[in-house]
């Protein structure tokens, strides 16, 4: 029995992680309808900020985590003002490549500054010590991986759903001709969009980097991993995506815990394939056709 | 030309052409919108009058290609949509769209998104005197509505930017007969209490039936204008938009003769 609390903890913890890297994708894909690639390299690249101003200017965690959150802000809004606001009307398979190139610029930057080196990235948290609640034993990683992601998804809730900013965000999803009509700056609303994403990726990649370690490749994985949970669920409701990312952390943790650790990642997939045959726009989504 | 300038309509357009791509779609088109009135522009499909629309609103980017647009002394074409709409002009486009997963309430909310005074919550209960029905359904999403219930949250969206020039793109379009007046109905009263109205039009006797002044468009440009009465005397528009009969034609060439002496 212990070991189905183990197993469940670890599950939720890395679907915590998982399901952060699917919210930041579902932000911009809800406003822009534009998958981003590049989120993983713009989490690793927030990352390394944070590492290298604790390591290089010897500042504490919380500052380098506060100063991260807005360098990645700006990082997105930078990446959607210099690569997609360019592009006139790219259409799908334009703007997949346009995050694909975006994602292999990050990605070379980051082995040109940083190495290939695999850093440890430090926390105040321990990895081994933790808390005992009768059988479910949890680690202090683990704990503050689910308390942040929780955290962090409650305020993007409460976000778009009581806030003017987002009202609009989601206005501009739904009907982006509309949205103008109301006086609705559309084109700034994307920008915001990126630098939010781009902040909810950074959170992941800080709770990411001390589970494994610190490389330009830390964040393939779990940004493949974070988008399938989110189309699992589906991609254009928060609460969906977020669900779908627990819901595979924890099928993929039981399944390496129970069955085969070699077939972990491939079982996730293999599900996420079976479940979008049934429900091919996600498990928890319900969608209005347009009347015409 | 010497042109004076010295009464100023509300919004104008002077001798604006647009093009979608290559294709000149609206030649030299040159109307004026007074304050306090209805003003219909009617036409076939085709004619451009979505186009006018657009342009008018910014929508379409270097649009207009020639010509200038004013709106109260002001001139507003090259401007973008968000800086249009605070100068107090707002859209219903063709087709209701209203925004399908958002509430009601929030519709009617972000109608208000430019405004960031505390009359707000006022005028909702304003837009509620001209649908009570919506007072029901703030909770409700958009895309749950039925048809002329979208159309009648869009214009009431519209509204809560408090525009002083209210712009409607065939409010009814697809509705039945009995909304479509009362849609027209609500216009009228929209009109009465201040605001100045601009409306495109396919169903032209009812457009008529409210308009203080309209506009027939055939191939980009302004074929006829005048008051309604005026328009309903003349045969072509009783034929082509009224759909009455004249005496037959035995050959059927009627029509074309018609249109030529428009041109």
């Amino acid at each position: 029995m212990n070991l189905f609390f183990d197993l469940f903890v670890g599950g939720i913890s890395i679907g915590a992680c998982y399901a952060l890297v699917a919210l930041s994708m579902v932000i911009i894909y809800k406003t822009s309808e534009v998958p981003n690639f590049a989120q993983g390299e713009m989490a690793m690249i927030a990352t390394f900020i944070a590492y290298t101003i604790m390591e290089s200017y010897g500042a504490g965690f919380w500052v380098a985590a506060g100063l991260t959150l807005v360098f990645a802000f700006f990082l997105g809004v930078v990446l959607e003002l210099s690569f997609l606001r360019p592009a006139d009307n790219p259409g799908i398979l334009g703007s997949i490549v346009i995050t694909l190139g975006a994602e292999m610029i990050l990605y070379g930057l980051a082995g040109w500054k940083w190495g290939a080196n695999q850093n440890p990235f430090p926390i105040p948290f321990s990895e081994y010590s933790g808390f005992t609640l009768g059988p479910i034993r949890i680690t202090e990683v683990n704990l503050w991986t689910i308390v942040a992601s929780l955290t962090i998804m409650f305020l993007l809730f409460a976000f778009f759903r009581f806030t003017k900013m987002g009202t609009a965000m989601k206005a501009v999803q739904q009907n982006a001709f509309a949205a103008k009509a109301m006086g609705i700056p559309t084109r700034r609303i994307l920008t915001f969009t990126w630098g939010l994403s781009s902040a909810t990726g950074a959170v992941a990649g800080m709770l990411i980097a001390p589970i494994a370690t610190l490389d330009p490749n830390m964040m393939l994985d779990p940004m493949l991993k974070g988008f399938a949970g989110g189309v699992l669920g589906g991609m254009t409701s928060l609460p969906g995506a977020a669900l779908g990312a627990y819901l595979l952390g924890l099928i993929e943790n039981f399944f390496g815990g129970y069955v085969s650790l070699e077939f972990k990642s491939v079982v996730a997939f293999a599900v996420i394939v079976l479940i979008l045959c049934v429900r091919p726009s996600g498990l928890f989504v319900k969608h209005y056709e347009k009347k015409v | 030309m010497a042109v004076t300038f010295s009464t100023m309509s509300m919004l104008e357009t002077r001798n604006i052409e647009i093009y979608y791509g290559k294709i000149m779609v609206v030649r030299g088109l040159s109307l004026s919108v007074e304050e306090g009135q209805i003003r219909a522009i009617l036409g076939a499909n085709g004619a451009g009058k979505s186009a006018t629309l657009k342009t008018i609103m910014g929508y379409l980017d270097d649009q207009p290609d020639k010509g200038s647009i004013w709106f109260k002394g002001q001139r507003i074409d090259g401007m973008r949509t968000e800086k249009i709409v605070p100068l107090g002009i707002a859209f219903v486009p063709e087709g209701r769209e209203v925004f399908p997963e958002l509430t009601v309430r929030e519709n009617l909310m972000m109608g208000a998104y430019i405004r960031r005074d505390k009359g707000v919550s006022d005028d909702l209960e304003k837009v509620f005197k001209y649908f009570p029905l919506l007072k029901d359904r703030l909770k409700q999403q958009a895309g749950t509505l039925s048809g002329g219930e979208q159309q009648m949250l869009a214009i009431a969206r519209a509204l809560m930017s408090r525009p002083s020039l209210l712009i409607l793109d065939e409010p009814s379009l697809g509705l039945s007969p009995l909304l479509v007046s009362e849609i027209f109905n609500i216009i009228e009263t929209i009109n009465r209490d201040g605001a100045t109205i601009l409306l495109v039009e396919q169903n032209a006797r009812k457009a008529l039936s409210v308009a203080d002044h309209a506009f027939i468009m055939e191939s980009g440009r302004i074929v006829l204008e005048g008051p309604p009465e005026k328009l309903l005397e003349n045969e072509d528009v009783q034929e082509f938009y009224l759909g009455m009969a004249s005496e037959t034609s035995v050959k059927g060439y009627q029509r074309y003769k018609r249109k030529k002496r428009w041109r």
